[in-house]
């Protein structure tokens, strides 16, 4: 226990002055969070934009000069991309990892904070490099976001030529950067917990955060690995991936490298990338619904086993992404049965939400409407994933609209919802002003239907076997008229729930001058992140003492307790009893 | 609201120090404050090295990948990497001195540790440098290597004449990103050794010295991996 006392060392914690070195070299875990988030929402509402061109398309075809398949086909590699790794990945882990994991776990800051501000301003560079893709001859890359080869690299396939080596490029760069991040949020929660904090203490945001950034640190180097590999390929022509082949006419250098292996290299990052972004969703939307349901986490234990299970089945399934590729029928048995198992823990993390939610207190704020919200969402998606586990089921329904549904049911909207639910319920510690409430619900009720009206009719046109990523239909029989008045109104709603987003950014942006001042503990929550003395919490979150931990996260409505909740920090003496008594714990701790 | 009179918090937490097995283990992670006993950058490295671990487990994965299904032939390792000294063909001749020094300087690393934690500050820097010349050697024989396989063997990335263009790009590829980390760790090496020698760590303590170590040691092990499934197989 030698190594302790640095934490407590606070002669070396000099609080910056003046706005540079506070707000923009900033090595603040705080600063560097919110840096962090900007940045992300600002490529995500790229990504938004970029869809509703996609619907537009789709809703009226011919409509719409300004976008030509080529152009469509970027869209639909960018959108992805951009949500899948510059918004979710980063706003999960760089925002609320930063915000959130020396804030509940009691340390002044990350362990390496200059690491820490090095691995933004790498995750901005990565931006800058994608985003200029878009000003480069050719535009960027129309790959699809999976950027398989060989056609992502050759000619015919839009942003072949500068596009697909700027998105390369950029993902290495995003990679540094996650894994500058990625070591100083495990080892701070490994290593810089404060006294009392123990492991089966830490919040169950912690622990999903924690395993997910686990996963990426040991799933992001296949992505580079295969990202280096077809740079190689791009550039100085080697055939890792290309096998022999003609194109336009031509043949071409290549000759004798495997397509496959870069598709197993990818999902073998991809799959738990699903996992990386799903982890710390679980983990928030937990103690969401425990603070706002006044209730303690139903199952804390097996929750956070979960948690782990599923982050350690999440590197056996990947090729349940790669069926129609062609496999050995054992392979596929192995990988069907593997996706199957997943969905135990995952379903009894649903279970354990909904009986947290059972005769609880439940108060309907905006973060617990959009946290129920996220249990809808995520139980739709998930169950059609167990079709789609299948590899008999699979194979028809494969690169239709039914897969387009099922993940962004799953990936898409429901980590978003637990991104809506965590900004609404952390903003008054994070400004320390309250956000507008009616404003909140509008947002969710528009944001949470709207979403069934883009996803529902999807899962639809995937049955009838419309396909995914085309420009167009043309003059395909077997697709029906109704589809296209489908498109129209899947395409109407997205353009509604997309300009609804512009609520939400008035109401953080507007209520960060004219909200109403929020006390230190809005939520009555019990985490440590509600008790620092300073609100928003000051350089070096805790003054002069760091706090001591005497309980897990979820006491609320202690049987005899005054207060329907008591936070970590609250000693059993110092409880306040109704009968004037002394609270002697109880089981659960 | 938070005050320091809850020390005799019974939470089973720092009382138990002599245990041994799995029972330490478990003490150590049911503690609070920290799971292993350690400054926080070794943890660190360990972390580090387990991430660039799997980099070097999926190129070598996608090495064997790429030697199985490629249709053309492939390479024998014996005339590729074979040294003619005096009208003798030796195969693996470069290689194995390589590999030789690379082990030595694992081991000049190790004693530079062990005379760290004495507090031999001299010997420290000058076991370093030790460490750091043979890295840089190991990289100088690496470019002649290089050299001799594109200049004399025609091999290059994008193909070769003895068969399966993926031998050379897949060669190149590894061992150039091994040798990357040769390099960087040979600048490493040299930056910790001089601040050794300037006292920097004086007050701080020599972890770092270990630290630098674990990189090195890793280094190695890797290089083994990729001299077996390179030259052996």
């Amino acid at each position: 226990m030698t190594h302790v006392a640095i934490a407590d060392q606070i002669e070396e914690d000099h609080e910056p002055t003046g706005f540079v070195r506070k707000y923009i070299w900033s090595q603040d875990h705080k600063v560097i969070a919110i840096q962090y988030a900007i940045t992300a929402i600002f490529v995500g509402l790229i990504a938004l934009v970029l869809s509703g061109m996609m619907r537009l398309q789709l809703g009226f075809p011919d409509s719409f000069s300004f976008i030509d398949p080529s152009s469509y086909l970027q869209f639909v590699t960018m959108h992805g991309m951009i949500m899948v790794i510059y918004l979710l990945t980063a706003l999960l882990l760089g925002g609320f990892g930063n915000y959130l994991i020396p804030l509940m776990v009691g340390a002044r800051d990350m362990v390496f904070p200059y690491l820490n501000m090095l691995s933004y301003w790498t995750y901005l560079l990565a931006v800058i490099v994608l985003v200029s893709s878009f000003f480069v001859t050719g535009g960027p890359t129309g790959a699809g976001w999976t950027l398989y080869p060989p056609q992502a690299i050759l000619q015919g396939t839009p942003g072949a030529g500068k596009g697909i080596i700027l998105m390369l490029v950029s993902l290495a760069i995003f990679i540094v950067a996650f894994t500058m991040g990625g070591l100083n949020y495990v080892t701070t929660v490994l290593q810089a917990r404060t006294r009392g904090m123990t492991l089966m203490r830490m919040p169950l945001t912690i622990w999903g955060i924690f395993i997910a950034t686990i996963l990426g640190l040991l799933a992001f180097p296949a992505l580079l690995v295969s990202a280096i590999m077809m740079l190689f390929d791009k550039l100085l022509g080697t055939s890792f991936f290309m096998p022999a082949i003609v194109s336009l006419g031509e043949s071409l250098e290549f000759s004798g490298g495997s397509p496959i292996l870069f598709q197993h290299l990818f999902w073998f990052f991809g799959h738990p990338e699903v996992y990386i972004v799903a982890l710390p969703a679980f983990g928030m939307v937990s103690d969401v619904i425990a603070t706002h349901a006044r209730k303690n986490i139903f199952g804390y234990r097996m929750m956070v086993w979960a948690i782990v299970a599923i982050g350690g089945l999440s590197f056996v399934v990947w090729a349940h992404h790669m069926y129609v590729s062609g496999m050995n029928p054992y392979f596929g048995f192995f990988f069907a049965t593997t996706t199957l198992i997943i969905a135990v823990p995952t379903a009894l993390k649903v279970y354990n939400w909904v009986l947290t939610l059972w005769k609880g207190n439940i108060h309907l704020t905006v973060p617990m409407l959009f946290a129920i919200g996220f249990i809808f969402t995520f139980t739709h998606g998930g169950l059609t994933g167990l079709w789609l586990g299948n590899v008999v089921v699979d194979l028809p329904l494969s690169d239709t609209y039914f897969v387009v549904a099922h993940f962004h049911m799953v990936m898409g909207v429901s980590p978003v919802m637990v991104l809506f639910a965590a900004i609404y319920h952390w903003y008054p510690k994070i400004t320390g002003r309250y956000f507008h409430n009616g404003l909140g619900k509008w947002h969710f009720w528009l944001t949470f239907l709207g979403t069934y009206a883009i996803y529902l009719p999807m899962h639809y046109l995937g049955f009838l076997g419309v396909p995914r990523r085309y420009f167009a239909m043309g003059d395909s029989n077997f697709i029906p008229e109704s589809a296209y008045s489908l498109n129209a109104s899947i395409s109407v709603s997205a353009i509604i729930v997309g300009v609804v987003q512009l609520i939400f950014l008035f109401n953080i942006i507007y209520s960060l001058k004219y909200g109403k001042k929020a006390p230190a503990n809005p939520w009555g929550a019990t985490s440590l992140e509600w008790q620092t003395p300073d609100t928003p919490p000051r350089h070096g979150n805790w003054g002069k003492t760091l706090p001591v931990v005497h309980r897990w996260a979820y006491d609320f409505s202690v049987p005899g307790a005054k207060q329907d909740f008591i936070p970590q920090s609250v000693a059993n003496e110092d409880v306040e009893m109704n009968d004037g008594s002394t609270f002697t714990g109880h089981k659960e701790d | 609201m938070t005050t320091d009179k809850q020390q005799d918090q019974p939470n089973q937490l720092s009382q138990v120090e002599q245990e041994s097995g799995m029972h330490s283990v478990v003490t150590d992670w049911a503690a609070d404050k920290e799971v292993f006993n350690m400054p926080w950058g070794k943890l660190m490295m360990w972390i580090f090295l387990l991430s660039d671990t799997f980099i070097f487990s999926i190129f070598l994965t996608s090495y064997m990948n790429v030697r199985m299904t490629t249709t053309a032939s492939w390479p024998s390792s014996s005339e590729v990497f074979a040294l003619t000294i005096a009208g003798h063909h030796i195969p693996l001749l470069l290689i194995a001195i390589m590999t030789f020094i690379l082990i030595t300087s694992s081991g000049t690393m190790a004693m530079a540790v062990n005379f760290a934690y004495r507090g031999d500050k001299s010997k420290t820097f000058w076991l370093m440098l030790a460490t750091a010349l043979l890295g840089a050697s190991f990289v100088g024989m690496q470019a002649f290597e290089w050299t001799k396989l594109i200049v004399d063997e025609g091999i290059r990335p994008w193909g070769n004449p003895m068969g399966a263009p993926q031998f050379g790009s897949i060669f190149f590829m590894i061992t150039g990103f091994h040798g990357l980390h040769v390099s960087c760790g040979v600048i490493y090496l040299a930056i910790i050794a001089n601040k050794v020698r300037k006292g920097d760590y004086d007050k701080k303590g020599f972890h770092i010295v270990e630290i630098t170590g674990l990189y090195w040691h890793f280094v190695d092990l890797v290089w083994v991996f990729i001299f077996a499934f390179f030259y052996l197989w």
